[in-house]
């Protein structure tokens, strides 16, 4: 009985000591400044960029390979922060803005199962088991998610028109239209 | 009285003799009115009645909602026909919430609060409330809630009432017919808005190409020891209220402060006149004075115009328009802005419908800058509209916010003197509203990653609770003895 108690002890002492030492001997410097980008992006994890969430986002984005326009929910200006950010120009003139969005739920198809709910990551959808689920279009920022787990394709990304408070002139010569 | 100079300016040609003679005519009561829950700065009425509702002439049909926010009333009597979303006189053209009123042609009016008998016995809260029910906005064009102006009491120090006559925009004259008709009324309101404000004194501010404004309202003081009527100098923007606070008192207002801050307040002389009407008869704002006017108009006139009368019918009372019409105009021509359609309606801020004919647009081909810097020394707020503006070409909207652009009152002094024609106050116009555009978008991310970390939060909170129970449990399934103690 000892002697289990001790050999045990024993190797998790050494065993411990040399995963200890090793963490800092081994230490994977992480960049600093993806912490700063992962700031800057929401943080819903949504995965619309074609990463797994926002701090793999950030790890592409601070190595320099990869666009600064993928961020969805973010908009226009998530990516004129991140370029400023990186020092980089924010060229958005290929990135097809599709303008802001918010999360719709077709009460006629809504079914209560949760899921939606499950999947929000700022709280913006309310609901309960087989109640009507509906969406606080304040707190939405459209990353989607629902949208695609729904079962019942209940939930809709719709445009939000724009408004005469939001509105301002375009730029001389700009004919594109800004909201 | 002693004035003092301001900076920069421009002397357009002001051309108000097409109206300034003709004096204010009501317009007969429209068939239809079309009325926006949001004719002011702030967040729009909530409406009270629904359509069907027969409704008499002052009866309330929208209330302000929240500080900021005036109610919107009805204008003659009649039926509510619909509440929809219309066409808003707004250069963007989008629709915004309407009441449509069809009038019954009997004009009767409903019940109206009391005649408040001494408003100067009266609390400046009673005058302030009064204002605040007969929904009263800035009618010089700014359409901020009158009331909300006269509680600046409250938080400053205030000296002087400036009521603001100077009426400097071109072609405009329905504040100069105001002043020349309802001398007595607008001094009344002035002493009323004064003693709401505590303000011991009264400047009206009135420029010297209104003599006959100036005589009238002379006459109408002339009884009153505080109240004085100041002759300005013909000087573009002279009617932007820190630039006539700093004429009248070399008083210069800091940037992103108000003129309360240095112990002005300033109103219009037709806001005065809607509160001597509200305070002394318990009438809401049913009307204003609206300058008809430009060269494509066949007979230029000041008319009172019920509020929701469509443009179309207003022009068509003063002659229809010519052919050579170029563009309709709301406000005045160097600050107004371009109307989307005749089919929108009068609203409380509009001061002038102006139909300009190509030759007095002044439509040219930009050119490149030659950096003559006339901009620079013509801008009254002493900006430097040049750099500004290639600041702004090049979308470096910090660089342009850091020298100011947010400082810039719109007032087109630049654009008017630039001999290259380039459209400078419109770079500044666009960049102010990406700014703003840009300022909510952070702020709507800010507040998606509170969410989501509160969000996060929440959910390791009941995991940690879980895990918590789960052991409580497995203790409690081991020694079932020590559980029945502790219960």
């Amino acid at each position: 009985m000892l002697l289990d108690v001790g050999s045990l002890a024993v190797m998790g002492v050494t065993l411990g000591a040399v995963l200890g030492t090793a963490a800092k001997l081994l230490a994977v410097p992480t960049n600093p400044i993806e912490d700063e980008l992962v700031e800057l992006l929401p943080g819903s994890q949504c995965g619309q960029c074609g990463f797994v969430g926002c701090s793999q986002y950030a790890a592409a984005l601070a190595k320099g390979n990869t666009p600064i326009t993928l961020c969805a929910p973010g908009g226009k200006g998530t990516i004129e922060a991140l370029a400023k950010k990186l020092g980089v120009s924010a060229d958005t003139d290929g990135h097809e803005e599709k303008g802001p969005e918010v999360a719709f739920i077709i009460e006629d198809l809504c079914i209560g199962c949760l899921r939606c709910i499950g999947e929000c990551g700022s709280d913006a959808i309310v609901g309960a088991p087989k109640q009507l689920h509906t969406v606080i279009s304040d707190a939405c920022h459209a990353c989607g998610k629902c949208f695609k787990i729904c079962p019942t394709e209940a939930i809709e990304m719709r445009p939000i028109p724009p408004t005469i408070a939001g509105w301002h002139w375009t730029k001389p010569g700009d004919h594109s239209a800004h909201h | 009285m002693k004035l003092f100079p301001i900076m920069g300016g421009i002397h357009p040609d002001y051309r108000k003799e097409l109206a300034s003679e003709k004096a204010i005519v009501p317009m007969p009561i429209p068939a239809t009115l079309y009325l926006p829950l949001q004719q002011h700065m702030g967040a729009p009425g909530i409406t009270t009645v629904e359509p069907g509702t027969e409704v008499k002439k002052g009866q309330v049909l929208a209330r302000g909602q929240g500080l900021v926010s005036a109610p919107v009333h009805a204008p003659t009597s009649g039926r509510i026909a619909a509440i929809t979303e219309m066409m808003a006189p707004h250069p963007s053209g989008l629709p915004t919430m309407t009441i449509i009123l069809d009038s019954d042609g009997k004009d009767e009016w409903g019940d109206l609060p009391a005649a408040i008998a001494d408003p100067f016995a009266a609390s400046a809260q009673e005058i302030r409330d009064r204002v605040a029910v007969s929904g009263i906005v800035g009618l010089g064009g700014a359409t901020f809630p009158s009331a909300v102006k006269l509680g600046l009491g409250n938080q400053h120090k205030l000296e002087i009432l400036v009521l603001n006559g100077a009426e400097c925009e071109p072609y405009l004259c329905c504040d100069d017919r105001v002043m020349r008709e309802h001398a007595d009324e607008v001094v009344d309101g002035a002493r009323i808005m004064a003693h709401a404000l505590g303000a011991p004194q009264i400047i009206i501010a009135v420029e010297d190409n209104k003599p006959q404004a100036i005589t009238a309202l002379t006459q109408a003081a002339s009884a009153f020891t505080n109240v004085t009527v100041a002759s300005v100098p013909v000087q573009y923007p002279m009617g932007a209220e820190r630039h006539l606070t700093q004429a009248l008192t070399g008083r210069e207002t800091p940037a992103r402060k108000l003129t309360a801050d240095v112990g002005v307040v300033v109103h219009n002389v037709a806001t005065a006149r809607a509160v001597h009407q509200a305070v002394r008869f318990g009438r809401p704002l049913l009307s204003r004075v609206v300058t008809v006017s430009g060269g494509a108009v066949a007979e230029p006139k000041n008319v009172e115009v019920l509020l929701g009368t469509r443009v179309a019918e207003l022009l068509a009372f003063c002659g229809g328009l010519s052919k050579d019409s170029r563009r309709i105009i709301s406000g005045g021509p160097m600050m107004g802005q371009p109307l989307p359609s005749l089919d929108v309606p009068v609203v409380k801020g509009t001061s002038g419908i102006l139909a300009l004919t190509k030759a007095e647009t002044k439509e040219n081909a930009t050119q490149p800058c030659i950096r003559c810097g006339s901009c620079v020394s013509y801008c009254p707020c002493g900006l430097v509209p040049v750099e500004m503006a290639a600041f702004i070409r090049s979308e470096k909207l910090e660089e342009a916010a850091k020298i100011g652009v947010q400082d810039c009152v719109s007032c087109g002094s630049c654009s008017y003197i630039c001999p290259s024609h380039i459209p400078l106050v419109h770079y500044f116009n666009y960049a102010k509203g990406r700014i703003a555009a840009l300022d909510r978008e952070r702020r709507k991310a800010d507040q998606t990653k509170a969410l989501v970390s509160a969000h996060n939060a929440r959910l390791e909170r009941a995991a940690q609770a879980k895990r918590e129970a789960a052991a409580r449990a497995k203790a409690q399934s081991e020694n079932p003895d020590a559980g029945r103690v502790n219960a």
